[in-house]
């Protein structure tokens, strides 16, 4: 059997509480083993046939990020982005498993677009769980497939991209899901008090004159849906929360004992709706970049695991959507790529440990849709991630593996290094050498 | 003397000396529109494209009359379409058009920015005419002017401005062009078009408009755009006009000598009632004459003064 053995690295894996120097024994696709650095390390010779080792002295050594949000375009905008390029930034993002989105064309709202997409995601090395659709064409008015969906490899349920408008669709929606035991993921975001807008409404817009989307706009819908949650014992999960009063909410819900947990996005957590100044395009998302108060919110509400998940929201988009008027400008940036550095700098800047970052991109996700994953934890699939936290990058978008470049980062240096990206094992990113 | 700059793209970026410069050479431009022969030999050999991507009589005729004025070439572009529609980028239009070598591109858009991303892409000046809700310079210097005009100072002045702030460009530009010059605005109108920290642009706000305009010196009325009415920003025109429109009541609360400002076009019987709009105190003409003197004196601000440089 193919050995691989990570050598003298710093693991960090709060699934286990294990947060010291180990060195890692992957045999067969799984973890075999952790001991304690410069133990006895003979009884392996690197020569031995069929065994890969790598020196990761003076590199992290974390389970395999796993991102609840992405969107790989394929099929129907493979310009912005294909299940190749996508996979391609996953991996070398450190991520070793990825949820993509619904809001393909057509949309992933049955079983024979989610096998497309598991099919062409088969050679890329990791593991691609397409989010199927709540409704049948994202319609928000009938239900998708749920048991088609689900047994073709879906891992939730999401219309994400749009909310499920109609309050009656989606009482059902979470009624039926708790067959399978799946969460839904709520866009959380009321259309009509979004009425129009492009970034938050606040002194910034007044001033840039852009029309604003209010935090209400998050929050009205994120307490509709945590209310149909209690109301259908279901599981929820709310994707990219944006907004302090949506922090408050999951909150107090989760104080409850409800089934819900959230998300946040790297953008969430690091920039505010200064970013728009001077109409950067790039700084265009939906949820909108927030303030000051919600960014601390957010960061408050990773700490103490309000919000369980770091999640990309990784959104391709082309210069055709991009390059243009600010109020017509495509919505989201890329950000598999740019995730855990941006992370990192905030464990550098003390606002998380590196533990609660790590926990944030592992095991929690997988906690959220009950993946078998995001620990190193003896016998589980050796998805790993090696990281060299005192390295810098500087974001050259012509350098990134995503097909499209639309990210508010060009030019940044940041630290934080993905180094090699292993998934069942198998060195997926980054070559065997040091 | 001229402007150090490559763009006008709004207020907010001008400091108090170079509006001053602005005003001081429109007066010096006024007297231009007065002769038999109404133009100067100044920018000759200049092309000024008017690019406009949103309907626009006024201000339109207004560049394109200021630019004759000076012997520029003017060329009008009006583009019914924007660069998303087209399927087009901004940087493609923008090449597309500075390809054909111009020394300016005035444009108006809806989409606030426009200007502002434009003149990232283009080497010649770019003069904004209107974007979105966000500025409109010249509106502001035009206002500005027929202000210093009649009460040979702006400083120390108060100004109320009433009417939908939250959509209007030409609130946020006056608002930044007033206070730079010294003078006190305050801005009025109901909740639901009034801008969140509307404060920060250095202003007060108020819901009633009748304690925005006690003791003003100038009121300026904005045209409120019929169609909010169906998006319920106001229940009826018959109760924002009771609220909000400016009648020869209101007016005395003004002070004596209170000028009355308005952008143009005007409802009629709406913001302002017809014997305030054709009243004594109304510079509403003033405005568009002035116009033409502003955008003039941008032109060679912008282009003219500094070719001697």
């Amino acid at each position: 059997m193919e050995r691989l053995i990570i050598r003298g690295g710093h693991v960090i894996d709060p699934a286990t509480d294990i947060d010291g120097e180990y060195d890692v024994y992957v045999v067969g696709g799984r973890i075999a083993a952790l001991r304690p650095a410069a133990s006895d390390t003979g009884e392996v010779s690197p020569d031995a046939p069929g065994v890969t080792l790598i020196d990761a002295r003076g590199l992290l050594v974390v389970p395999g990020f796993i991102d609840l949000h992405t969107h790989l375009r394929e099929p129907g905008y493979e310009y912005k982005e294909t299940i190749q390029t996508g996979t391609d930034a996953a991996k070398a993002g450190g991520f070793t498993t990825i949820l993509c989105m619904a809001n393909t064309n057509p949309p992933n709202d049955n079983e024979s677009v989610t096998r497309h997409i598991i099919k062409n995601a088969e050679n890329s090395g990791i593991r691609v769980l397409p989010v199927g659709a709540v409704t049948q064409g994202l319609k928000g008015e009938k239900l998708s497939e749920m048991a088609g969906l689900k047994s073709a490899g879906c891992a939730a349920f999401s219309d994400d991209g749009a909310p499920v408008v109609d309050a009656g669709v989606m009482r059902r929606a979470l009624e039926y899901s708790r067959i399978f035991d799946m969460p839904v993921i709520s866009h959380a975001e009321d259309p009509s008090l979004v009425s129009g807008g492009v970034m938050n409404e606040g002194v910034v817009s007044t001033r840039l004159g852009l029309k604003g989307i209010p935090n209400a706009a998050e929050e009205a819908m994120a307490a509709r849906d945590i209310a149909l949650a209690e109301l259908t014992g279901a599981r929820l999960h709310i994707a990219h929360v944006s907004a302090r009063g949506t922090v408050e909410l999951v909150r107090a819900a989760k104080g409850r004992g409800l089934k819900v947990t959230a998300e946040a996005t790297p953008h969430h957590l690091t920039l505010t709706d200064e970013a728009v100044e001077g109409y950067d395009t790039n700084a265009k998302m939906n949820p909108p970049l927030r303030t000051k108060e919600d960014v601390e919110a957010l960061r408050a509400g990773v700490r103490d695991g309000t919000i369980d998940a770091i999640a990309t929201d990784h959104a391709p988009h082309s210069v055709i959507e991009k390059d243009v008027e600010f109020d017509g400008a495509a919505n989201g940036i890329i950000g598999l790529e740019t995730a855990f550095s941006l992370i990192w700098g905030l464990v550098e800047e003390g606002v998380f440990t590196p533990g609660t970052a790590i926990r944030a991109m592992t095991v929690n996700p997988a906690k959220a849709v009950s993946i078998d994953g995001g620990t190193l934890k003896v016998g589980k699939i050796a998805d790993i991630t090696l990281i060299d936290p005192a390295r810098s990058w500087k974001v050259e978008p012509g350098n990134l593996k995503s097909k499209s470049k639309n990210t508010p980062w060009a030019g940044a240096v940041l630290k934080g290094v993905v180094v090699k990206t292993i998934a069942g094992g198998k060195i997926v990113y980054g070559g065997p050498g040091r | 003397m001229r402007l150090k700059r490559k763009d006008l793209l709004g207020i907010e970026d001008l400091r108090a000396d170079e509006i001053e410069l602005i005003l001081s050479t429109a007066e010096s431009f006024k007297e231009v529109s007065d002769r038999e022969i109404k133009k100067v030999p100044t920018l000759r050999g200049k092309t000024i494209i008017n690019l406009f991507y949103e309907p626009s009589t006024r201000t339109r005729t207004s560049f394109e009359i200021a630019a004759k004025r000076m012997s520029a070439d003017a060329i009008n572009i009006s583009a019914s379409s924007s660069s998303v529609v087209k399927g087009e980028t901004l940087k493609d239009t923008a090449r597309n058009l500075e390809a054909m070598k111009p020394d300016c591109i005035v444009v108006r858009h809806s989409s606030s920015g426009t200007p502002r991303m434009l003149s990232k892409y283009v080497a010649c000046s770019v003069v904004n005419a209107g974007d979105g809700a966000h500025e409109h310079p010249s509106q502001a210097l035009l206002d500005m002017l027929t202000v210093k005009e009649k009460k040979g100072r702006i400083d120390g002045l108060s100004i109320a401005i009433v009417g939908d702030i939250a959509h209007s460009r030409v609130a946020r530009s006056n608002i930044y062009g007033f206070t730079k010059l010294g003078a006190s605005v305050i801005v009025a109108g109901p909740p639901t078009m009034m801008p969140p920290g509307i404060e920060s642009l250095g202003c007060r706000a108020t819901t009633d408009m009748e304690s925005a305009i006690k003791g003003a010196d100038v009121v300026m009325m904005l045209r409120i755009q019929t169609e909010r009415q169906k998006e319920s920003f106001f229940p009826t025109i018959r109760e924002y006009s009771r609220l909000y429109g400016l009648n020869e009541e209101r007016v005395k609360r003004a002070k004596d000598d209170v000028i009355i400002l308005h952008p143009g076009p005007i409802n009629r019987g709406v913001e302002i009632s017809p014997e305030v709009a054709d009243g004594p105190y109304s510079l509403i003409l003033d405005q568009v004459t002035n116009g033409v003197a502003v955008r003039m004196a941008i032109f060679y601000l912008l282009l003219g003064a500094a070719r001697e440089e």
